[in-house]
Protein backbone atom coordinates (compact mmCIF):
# COMPACT_ATOMS: atom_id res chain seq x y z
CA UNK A 1 0.00 0.00 0.00
CA UNK A 2 1.26 3.47 -0.83
CA UNK A 3 0.64 6.78 0.84
CA UNK A 4 1.46 10.46 0.24
CA UNK A 5 0.75 12.44 3.37
CA UNK A 6 1.25 15.87 4.90
CA UNK A 7 1.11 14.38 8.40
CA UNK A 8 3.95 12.91 10.43
CA UNK A 9 4.74 9.31 9.43
CA UNK A 10 3.94 6.85 12.22
CA UNK A 11 6.71 4.34 11.52
CA UNK A 12 5.73 1.98 14.33
CA UNK A 13 2.21 1.72 12.95
CA UNK A 14 3.59 1.27 9.40
CA UNK A 15 5.83 -1.57 10.56
CA UNK A 16 3.02 -3.19 12.53
CA UNK A 17 0.74 -3.14 9.47
CA UNK A 18 3.09 -5.35 7.40
CA UNK A 19 3.50 -8.04 10.09
CA UNK A 20 1.98 -11.41 9.14
CA UNK A 21 2.11 -14.89 10.57
CA UNK A 22 3.54 -16.32 7.32
CA UNK A 23 6.37 -13.74 7.24
CA UNK A 24 9.29 -14.27 9.59
CA UNK A 25 11.11 -11.11 8.51
CA UNK A 26 10.14 -7.43 8.56
CA UNK A 27 12.46 -4.67 7.31
CA UNK A 28 11.60 -0.99 7.71
CA UNK A 29 13.64 1.80 6.09
CA UNK A 30 13.24 5.38 7.35
CA UNK A 31 14.58 8.42 5.52
CA UNK A 32 15.02 11.34 7.92
CA UNK A 33 15.94 14.99 7.45
CA UNK A 34 19.74 15.25 7.78
CA UNK A 35 21.39 18.34 9.24
CA UNK A 36 24.58 18.39 7.12
CA UNK A 37 25.22 18.22 3.35
CA UNK A 38 28.97 18.56 2.96
CA UNK A 39 29.66 21.63 5.10
CA UNK A 40 26.23 23.20 4.56
CA UNK A 41 23.85 23.17 7.51
CA UNK A 42 20.17 22.35 6.90
CA UNK A 43 17.51 23.69 9.26
CA UNK A 44 14.46 22.33 7.39
CA UNK A 45 13.24 20.80 4.13
CA UNK A 46 10.15 21.23 2.00
CA UNK A 47 8.99 18.27 -0.10
CA UNK A 48 6.77 18.81 -3.13
CA UNK A 49 5.20 16.14 -5.36
CA UNK A 50 3.47 15.83 -8.70
CA UNK A 51 0.77 13.97 -6.77
CA UNK A 52 -1.00 11.89 -9.43
CA UNK A 53 2.20 10.69 -11.07
CA UNK A 54 3.97 10.17 -7.74
CA UNK A 55 1.20 7.83 -6.56
CA UNK A 56 1.17 6.03 -9.89
CA UNK A 57 4.95 5.46 -9.81
CA UNK A 58 4.89 4.32 -6.17
CA UNK A 59 2.14 1.80 -7.04
CA UNK A 60 4.27 0.54 -9.97
CA UNK A 61 7.26 0.11 -7.64
CA UNK A 62 5.11 -1.89 -5.24
CA UNK A 63 3.96 -4.14 -8.11
CA UNK A 64 7.57 -4.61 -9.36
CA UNK A 65 8.80 -5.41 -5.86
CA UNK A 66 6.05 -7.98 -5.35
CA UNK A 67 6.94 -9.63 -8.69
CA UNK A 68 10.58 -10.02 -7.67
CA UNK A 69 10.29 -11.12 -4.03
CA UNK A 70 7.69 -13.11 -2.05
CA UNK A 71 6.38 -10.02 -0.28
CA UNK A 72 3.66 -10.66 2.28
CA UNK A 73 2.75 -7.02 2.81
CA UNK A 74 4.42 -3.70 2.08
CA UNK A 75 3.86 -0.06 2.94
CA UNK A 76 5.52 2.93 1.24
CA UNK A 77 4.84 6.37 2.67
CA UNK A 78 6.26 9.75 1.65
CA UNK A 79 5.58 12.91 3.58
CA UNK A 80 5.11 16.26 1.78
CA UNK A 81 5.43 19.82 3.04
CA UNK A 82 7.71 21.34 5.65
CA UNK A 83 9.92 19.14 7.86
CA UNK A 84 12.46 19.94 10.55
CA UNK A 85 15.79 18.18 11.00
CA UNK A 86 15.27 14.66 12.33
CA UNK A 87 11.71 14.23 11.05
CA UNK A 88 10.83 11.25 8.84
CA UNK A 89 10.30 12.13 5.18
CA UNK A 90 9.93 8.64 3.74
CA UNK A 91 9.33 5.11 5.05
CA UNK A 92 9.24 1.67 3.44
CA UNK A 93 8.20 -1.42 5.41
CA UNK A 94 8.28 -4.90 3.87
CA UNK A 95 7.52 -8.35 5.21
CA UNK A 96 8.74 -11.60 3.61
CA UNK A 97 9.06 -15.19 4.78
CA UNK A 98 12.86 -14.81 5.26
CA UNK A 99 15.23 -11.94 6.07
CA UNK A 100 17.39 -11.85 2.91
CA UNK A 101 14.26 -11.36 0.79
CA UNK A 102 12.93 -8.66 3.09
CA UNK A 103 16.23 -6.70 3.09
CA UNK A 104 16.55 -6.92 -0.70
CA UNK A 105 12.92 -6.01 -1.37
CA UNK A 106 13.04 -3.00 0.94
CA UNK A 107 16.34 -1.81 -0.57
CA UNK A 108 14.95 -2.16 -4.09
CA UNK A 109 11.77 -0.27 -3.25
CA UNK A 110 13.48 2.73 -1.63
CA UNK A 111 16.13 2.94 -4.38
CA UNK A 112 13.48 2.90 -7.12
CA UNK A 113 11.40 5.44 -5.22
CA UNK A 114 14.35 7.86 -5.05
CA UNK A 115 15.03 7.35 -8.75
CA UNK A 116 11.56 7.40 -10.31
CA UNK A 117 8.99 9.15 -8.15
CA UNK A 118 8.44 12.85 -8.95
CA UNK A 119 9.03 14.30 -5.49
CA UNK A 120 11.44 17.19 -4.98
CA UNK A 121 13.04 18.69 -1.91
CA UNK A 122 13.94 22.27 -1.12
CA UNK A 123 16.74 22.86 1.37
CA UNK A 124 16.40 25.64 3.92
CA UNK A 125 20.02 26.42 4.80
CA UNK A 126 21.15 27.88 8.11
CA UNK A 127 22.14 31.15 6.39
CA UNK A 128 18.50 31.78 5.48
CA UNK A 129 18.77 30.88 1.78
CA UNK A 130 16.78 28.10 0.08
CA UNK A 131 17.64 25.78 -2.79
CA UNK A 132 15.74 23.13 -4.78
CA UNK A 133 17.79 19.97 -5.03
CA UNK A 134 18.04 18.83 -8.68
CA UNK A 135 21.13 16.59 -8.89
CA UNK A 136 23.39 16.61 -11.91
CA UNK A 137 24.01 20.30 -12.45
CA UNK B 1 -2.95 22.83 -30.36
CA UNK B 2 -2.24 24.42 -27.00
CA UNK B 3 -0.17 22.25 -24.67
CA UNK B 4 -0.31 23.13 -20.96
CA UNK B 5 2.94 22.10 -19.27
CA UNK B 6 2.83 21.73 -15.48
CA UNK B 7 5.92 23.04 -13.74
CA UNK B 8 7.34 21.94 -10.38
CA UNK B 9 10.13 22.83 -7.96
CA UNK B 10 12.87 25.05 -9.44
CA UNK B 11 11.23 24.98 -12.89
CA UNK B 12 8.18 26.70 -11.42
CA UNK B 13 10.34 29.23 -9.57
CA UNK B 14 12.39 30.02 -12.69
CA UNK B 15 9.32 30.51 -14.89
CA UNK B 16 7.25 32.18 -12.13
CA UNK B 17 4.38 30.01 -13.39
CA UNK B 18 2.58 26.81 -12.33
CA UNK B 19 1.53 26.04 -15.90
CA UNK B 20 3.23 27.15 -19.12
CA UNK B 21 1.02 27.19 -22.22
CA UNK B 22 2.76 26.43 -25.51
CA UNK B 23 1.22 26.56 -28.98
CA UNK B 24 2.41 23.64 -31.14
CA UNK B 25 1.30 22.15 -34.45
CA UNK B 26 -0.80 18.96 -34.24
CA UNK B 27 1.50 15.94 -34.28
CA UNK B 28 4.30 17.77 -32.44
CA UNK B 29 6.73 15.62 -30.47
CA UNK B 30 8.29 15.98 -27.04
CA UNK B 31 11.45 17.27 -28.78
CA UNK B 32 9.36 20.00 -30.48
CA UNK B 33 7.91 20.92 -27.10
CA UNK B 34 11.38 21.13 -25.54
CA UNK B 35 12.55 23.52 -28.28
CA UNK B 36 9.43 25.68 -27.90
CA UNK B 37 9.70 25.87 -24.09
CA UNK B 38 13.39 26.83 -24.25
CA UNK B 39 12.56 29.56 -26.79
CA UNK B 40 9.57 30.99 -24.90
CA UNK B 41 11.22 30.81 -21.47
CA UNK B 42 15.02 30.96 -21.84
CA UNK B 43 15.41 30.90 -18.04
CA UNK B 44 14.22 27.26 -18.14
CA UNK B 45 16.61 26.11 -20.88
CA UNK B 46 19.43 24.73 -18.68
CA UNK B 47 17.17 22.89 -16.24
CA UNK B 48 14.94 21.67 -19.10
CA UNK B 49 17.92 20.03 -20.80
CA UNK B 50 18.38 17.69 -17.81
CA UNK B 51 14.69 17.25 -16.99
CA UNK B 52 12.24 14.58 -18.11
CA UNK B 53 8.87 15.22 -19.71
CA UNK B 54 5.79 13.31 -18.66
CA UNK B 55 2.68 12.77 -20.75
CA UNK B 56 -0.41 11.57 -18.92
CA UNK B 57 1.75 10.72 -15.88
CA UNK B 58 4.28 8.57 -17.80
CA UNK B 59 7.85 9.52 -18.71
CA UNK B 60 7.99 10.32 -22.45
CA UNK B 61 11.06 10.21 -24.73
CA UNK B 62 11.79 12.98 -27.22
CA UNK B 63 10.30 11.11 -30.20
CA UNK B 64 6.88 10.64 -28.59
CA UNK B 65 4.02 12.48 -30.32
CA UNK B 66 1.97 14.57 -27.90
CA UNK B 67 -1.67 13.51 -28.10
CA UNK B 68 -4.42 16.14 -28.03
CA UNK B 69 -5.55 17.19 -24.53
CA UNK B 70 -2.62 15.37 -22.93
CA UNK B 71 -1.59 16.19 -19.39
CA UNK B 72 2.02 17.30 -19.80
CA UNK B 73 4.52 17.98 -17.02
CA UNK B 74 8.14 18.98 -16.79
CA UNK B 75 9.93 16.70 -14.30
CA UNK B 76 13.21 18.19 -13.03
CA UNK B 77 15.76 15.69 -11.66
CA UNK B 78 14.45 14.18 -8.43
CA UNK B 79 16.38 14.43 -5.21
CA UNK B 80 17.80 10.93 -5.63
CA UNK B 81 20.21 10.93 -2.77
CA UNK B 82 23.54 9.23 -2.24
CA UNK B 83 23.33 5.56 -1.33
Amino acid sequence: MIQLTRDAIDHANLTERVRRSDCGAVVTFLGTVRDLTGDQVTVALDYEAYPGMAEKKMAEIERDTRERWPVGEMMMAHRLGHMAVGEISVAVAVSCPHRAQAFEACRYAIDRLKELVPIWKKEHWADGTTEWVHPGK
Amino acid sequence: MIVAVRLFARARDLACLDVLEVVLPDGATVADLRRAVAKITPALADLLARSALAINEEFADDDVVIPPKAEVALIPPVSGGAW
